[in-house]
């Protein structure tokens, strides 16, 4: 696939160092991209570091609307001299770099086939600026005045953004807004503005949000009535509970009294948060913590006890690279497989996989009703990629007429009228039993224990009993597989392709594009991306339609084509893994590559036989 | 089989409670726990505090973790549901239920084990949410359920039942307690009803997290000679230092005691805890002072009991919290989700 940069298409990458006050400034750079009505992806790289390792951020301006890294870069701001050498290696041929020409040009920086920018945004923003905070901040804003002048970004837009931005400070403004025209009048000046490629404003993100999946996230959880979170802190989990708390800030404190309608705990560990969120959950509040990987090996034991107990859980896990600590602030979709059967036994679980932000709102909604409906941990796994980075998506709906569903759940009245109560029994032939809050009524008491209980909710060890309880489990769980978020099949032109392609959560807009990209190459592949687990029929009945189904994930050990083949009965050769897992979000570049490749190998192969 | 069915017995005289029930209506399933544990005491004790405070048992969370005195859960209040988790967990459970509803009467029994070892994370971080629930912690210085290992409550010198002498310093509940900020710490000796009932009722009406460490001797693994956690061991060295008695508000106070011989402590129902000082010295409510008296007599052996802290005015964690009124469980949906024309208005921030 190769890209060249245009008019409203195009990647710019800034290498900045943590710490500095970048991050805002390239924020707002991608904003006044937005507000142009045209649309982006923006792509934060972050070291686990708090001030002074290398950071990237990467705006792709796409006309088209793509939701997915492209893998080329055509203009570099390169603000860390320590990052030199392998940002200038980043960049496309014919790019443009943009440097800090302060100091005496490294020998780094040059390469024939590119185009080197020199602005001295140290010695501006020295000269103008006193405070030695200030002219290091400064130099951000005065890079953006330099961008702006380069790529024809409205300064309007620009003028608006920052006063938005410091509201609350206002003198701010003029200071930001200083620093802004140093770099752009430099730019007019000294070069021919606006370059080729550059942004035109359209109109093309009417009805068009920006926001991350853990803001989302934290959203829907306010949408499905949860009163209770407890976490401990992990990134990239952290701002959904940030999230969720400003969000109840904002929404659910009474303004007379102060009294809060939610209570959120930060634990001591994720097994207390866990546990916290158990004892909440089975005394009738809807209740979540959001974590990552690490947290969720600490859980594990207590979510063995709630798939056992029938407790309803919400996980938000919120995937980094491992294993162990790994590179924390970097994306993988690598907890799949110990999501699915986390804890000691025989134990499964509910996986929900959002793809963007608006499915984050959504499926967090999803999964209170999913967990409640079937008394069992539901994960919604989300990544680092989607939860921590500004995504376009539709804006988010709510349909008011919606109630959430609480599942099983005998009222006063239902336990008044009954002889007595058994909380395992499959009263309704679907596996699912029924429950009682604790304090409603005296006849609803029961005992929960994680070890053997019987179908009347009382202590055995008989193995028969024991056997009973586990394989209505098993029935309300296979029963549930048809009942969870379908997934969505894009089939191609024709209708008669032989290769298929399964992807889930974040993959989804790199398939896409490379999806489109093919189909215009004359190669059609259908896609099914996954958005629940227990796998419906229709995931078996998609690989069955094709010769070849690739199976695109990011992590190292294809956990999604090993749940797969664990689950299904599909033969192992026909589910072919494409792995991505530098921890870099996946680009569409890299998708149409290896699908290209596996298509043409398997069609050659083909021909020579 | 940790619990049997108990025939039910229709006691005709049986002593009635303001709510008209009896104290089987306050038992549970039969214990399946050695016969002279201590910890069925312990549950004997609990199920008649609950009796005269006239609650009612449906109004009851029962949380535990992993032991035997995790177990005894099961052994009262069958109308209350019950919760036994996983070992060294249950507080985080009980601060989650209690989260989600303020208006039940939150129980927790636990082990040494299960509180100061695997669980004296969640245990010491209950104290400081102080979470309002009674914490009943059954130390008999051993691992029962897993066959007498020393547990972190065993007393230097103590010996294990195979002879072995325990060398690492003992956790005290109490001593913790009282350094974390605890706002009502007390001990109690399963050998004696009359102290523990009294300091149940208190605990359970007491506004925060009520610890109550109950010296609470294994029979099977830990009664031997040479070990501090005997029954025999206990009663050498017990020593009462305060006694403290609930007292609802409709009573009278004054027919029941002399002017100047008690401490009342106001309650948040409007009832009070009557403190009845038994050793002169100590002040149940001077924290330093009362550290400094708790070590004092651990350091010659001693084993001090009674309420030996309390301090009603601190703030519970549903108060830390500004939680309403109304259990969180109990909001109505429509008052919880800000609906479909708030979620547009609220999106311009991200446009
Ligand atoms: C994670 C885990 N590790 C170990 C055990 C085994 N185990 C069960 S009870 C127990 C010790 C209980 O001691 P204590 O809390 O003092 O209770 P007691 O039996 O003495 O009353 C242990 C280690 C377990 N259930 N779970
Ligand atoms: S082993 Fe010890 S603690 Fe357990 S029931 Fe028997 S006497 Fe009680
Ligand atoms: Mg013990």
């Amino acid at each position: 696939m190769s890209f060249s940069p245009d008019i409203n298409d195009f990647v710019i990458k800034l290498a900045n160092v943590n710490g500095t006050g970048s991050s805002s400034a390239n924020g707002l750079l991608m904003k006044a991209i937005f507000r142009m009505g045209v649309p982006v992806v923006g792509k934060n790289v972050f070291p686990s570091n708090i001030q002074g390792l290398p950071t990237w951020y990467e705006i792709r301006v796409t006309g088209e609307g793509h939701m997915a890294r492209s893998g080329t870069v055509d203009m570099m701001v390169a603000m860390n001299a320590n990052t030199y050498a392998r940002d200038i290696a980043a960049l496309s041929p014919g790019g443009i770099l943009l440097y800090d020409s302060t100091w005496p040009r490294q020998h780094v920086l040059s390469r024939a086939d590119v185009t080197v920018l020199g602005v001295p945004f140290a010695q501006m923003c020295n000269e103008a600026f006193s405070a030695a905070r200030s002219r290091v901040l400064m130099k951000n804003m005065a890079y953006v005045g330099t961008v702006a002048a380069l790529l024809d970004i409205d300064p309007d837009v620009v003028r608006e953004l920052v006063r938005e931005m410091f509201a609350a400070k206002p003198k701010l403004i003029d200071l930001n807004m200083q620093a802004i025209s140093l770099g752009y009048e430099y730019a007019k000046a000294n070069f021919a503005c606006p370059l080729d490629f550059r942004v035109e404003k359209l109109n093309k993100t009417v009805g068009k949000i920006m926001i991350e999946g853990n803001a989302a996230a934290g959203l829907g959880c306010v949408y499905a009535g949860a009163t209770v979170g407890a976490w401990y802190p992990i990134t990239p989990s952290t701002s959904l509970m940030d999230g969720f708390k400003a969000w109840c800030e904002e929404l659910r404190v009474d303004k007379e009294t102060g009294e809060h309608n939610y209570c959120i705990i930060q634990a001591e560990d994720e097994l207390a948060a866990i546990g916290m969120v158990l004892g909440a959950s089975w005394n009738g509040a809807r209740a979540f913590t959001p974590t990552s990987g690490p947290g969720i090996s600490l859980m594990s034991e207590f979510i063995g006890f709630a798939y056992y107990a029938e407790v309803p859980l919400v996980l938000f896990d919120v995937q980094r690279v491992g294993p162990s600590t790994g590179m924390p602030t970097r994306t993988q979709q690598g907890d799949v497989q110990m999501c699915a059967y986390a804890s000691h036994g025989d134990t499964r679980h509910m996986l929900l996989f959002p793809a963007h932000p608006g499915e984050c709102f959504s499926l967090a909604v999803d999964a209170f009703d999913i967990a409640e409906r079937y008394q069992t941990p539901v994960f919604v796994l989300s990544d680092i990629d989607i939860g921590m980075n500004d995504w376009m998506v539709d804006e988010l709906e709510w349909d008011d007429a919606r109630r959430p569903d609480r599942g099983k759940v005998y009222s006063a009245a239902d336990l008044e009228k009954m002889d007595k109560f058994y909380r395992y029994r499959d009263v309704d032939g679907d596996g699912i039993p029924y429950r009682t809050i604790p304090g409603t009524h005296p006849k609803g008491a029961y005992f929960t224990r994680g070890s053997g209980h019987n179908a009347d909710g009382a202590y055995t060890e008989n193995e028969a009993e024991y056997q009973e309880v586990l394989d209505r489990l098993k029935r309300k769980w296979e029963n549930a597989a048809e009942h969870l978020p379908p997934p969505i099949t894009h089939t191609a032109k024709g209708g008669k392709a032989r290769f298929g392609i399964i992807a889930y959560g974040s993959s989804d807009g790199a398939v896409m594009e490379a999806c489109a990209k093919m189909a215009k190459e004359g190669i059609h592949v259908d896609y099914m991306r996954i958005r629940s687990f227990p796998f419906s029929q229709e995931v078996s009945q998609f690989v069955d339609a094709h010769e070849q189904v690739f199976v695109i994930e990011q992590n190292r050990d294809a956990q999604m084509r090993g749940l797969l083949l664990l689950e299904t009965e599909l033969p192992r050769e026909k589910l072919v893994p494409v792995l991505h897992y530098s921890g870099e979000p996946l680009a569409s570049h890299f998708v149409h590559r290896e699908i290209s490749a596996l298509v043409n190998a398997a069609s050659q192969k083909e021909e020579s036989a | 089989m940790t619990s049997f069915a108990k025939p039910s017995i229709n006691l005709k005289n049986a002593k009635r409670n303001k709510l008209g029930l009896t104290r089987r209506d306050y038992e549970g399933a039969m214990s399946t726990l050695c016969a002279g544990c201590g910890h069925d005491s312990v549950t004997a004790c609990m199920a008649k505090a609950f009796f005269e405070l006239s609650i009612e048992p449906h109004r009851a969370v029962k949380v535990s973790g992993i032991g035997c005195s995790s177990k005894t859960t099961a052994y009262f209040l069958s109308e209350a549901h019950g919760n036994n988790t996983v070992h060294g967990r249950m507080p985080s459970v009980a601060t989650g239920a209690a989260a989600a509803n303020t208006e039940l009467t939150y129980i927790g029994v636990s082990g040494d084990g299960d509180s100061l070892s695997i669980g004296l994370g969640q245990f010491a971080h209950a104290i400081r949410r102080n979470v309002n629930m009674l914490y009943v912690l059954e130390n008999n210085g051993v691992y029962g359920l897993t066959k007498g290992q020393f547990s972190a409550s065993s007393d230097i010198g103590s010996r294990s039942k195979k002879g072995e002498e325990n060398l690492s310093p003992p956790i005290d509940p109490v001593s913790l307690g009282l350094s974390l900020g605890a706002t009502f710490v007390a001990r109690g000796f399963s050998g004696d009803r009359a102290q523990l009932v009294p300091l149940i009722k208190a605990g359970l009406k007491h506004n925060g997290f009520a610890l109550i460490d109950i010296v609470s001797p294994c029979v099977s693994f830990n009664d031997h000679k040479g070990s501090t956690k005997s029954y025999a061991h206990t009663f050498q060295y017990y020593h009462p230092a305060v006694h403290a008695d609930y007292v609802p508000m409709a009573d009278d106070i004054k027919t029941s005691y002399e002017d100047g011989e008690a401490v009342p402590v106001e309650l948040h129902d409007g009832g009070m805890i009557m403190l009845r000082k038994l050793d002169k010295d100590y002040d149940p409510q001077d924290r330093a002072a009362a550290y400094a008296q708790v070590a004092k007599r651990a350091a010659k052996g001693e084993i001090i009991t009674g309420l030996l802290y309390v301090d009603e005015s601190q703030k519970d964690m549903a108060a830390m919290n500004k939680m309403t009124a109304t259990p969180l469980n109990a909001l109505p949906y429509e008052s919880l989700c800000p609906g479909a024309a708030s979620l547009a208005d609220l999106q311009n921030r991200y446009r």
